[in-house]
């Protein structure tokens, strides 16, 4: 399955574009694009281990699955406030 | 109330607001943009958020907020794209009808917000250089 991911602040300015592609396997998980996403954009490697996802709008863990269609976040360590 | 704007954050407007007969407290927070962080100068910061998210999560603080402690009153507001020197990032405003609830959800509001809420802050430096603030946690 395709999943779109979205980018924001310094995940966004190191990729260059808004969201990523990543082409992962059917009933994967956060790990598992964790990884995918890794390999893809190594240029992510000192936000992605530090990250968070959120899955439709809500955090997710490593071990959620990400269901077909979902909307997916790349959630970098945040700093509002 | 829970917004995010884009525009100056009028605080007297929601300290108006919180204000009623049922609350004997009303309690502002803002955070404002600091000029000088760790001995680099600061021009103006920018604020990026995912905004469905925040403003969800936002909700979510407000919800908890509420529940943990007696609030007449729960306002939040974060402010996007550029804040000046001293201008005002983000508000809240709590009011409860004794202090102590309204400078207890003021103050776990605030940290919350800062761990949990998909809002990303960008230093404009004196420099010239930008630089998107990602806290690593230990």
């Amino acid at each position: 399955m395709k999943v779109i991911v979205q980018l924001f602040a310094g995940a966004r300015e190191l990729v260059g574009v808004e969201e990523v592609d990543v082409e992962l396997a059917s009933h994967s998980t956060v790990a598992d694009l964790r990884r995918a996403l890794l390999a893809n954009y190594p240029t992510l490697e000192i936000i992605v281990p530090h990250a968070l996802f959120a899955i439709n709008a809500t955090y997710a863990t490593d071990e959620s699955e990400i269901p077909d269609n979902a909307e997916v976040a790349l959630i970098p360590p945040v700093s509002g406030g | 109330m829970i917004e995010l704007t884009r525009n100056v954050i009028d605080s007297n407007e929601l300290v108006v607001r919180a204000q009623s007969p049922q609350a004997g407290a009303v309690l502002l927070f803002l955070g404002t943009t600091r000029q000088h962080t760790a001995g680099r100068e600061t021009v103006e910061l920018h604020y990026d958020a995912y905004e469905a998210m925040a403003t969800s999560e936002l909700h979510s603080l407000e919800e908890e907020a509420r529940r943990r402690w007696e609030l007449v009153d729960c306002h939040i507001v974060h402010r996007l794209g550029r804040v000046p020197l001293g201008g005002a990032s983000v508000a809240i405003v709590t009011s409860s009808a004794h202090r102590k609830e309204a400078f207890e959800a003021g103050q776990w509001l605030i940290d919350t917000l800062k761990e949990r809420v998909p809002i990303w802050k960008q230093e404009h430096w004196a420099d010239g250089t930008t630089e998107w603030v990602h806290p690593v946690q230990q």
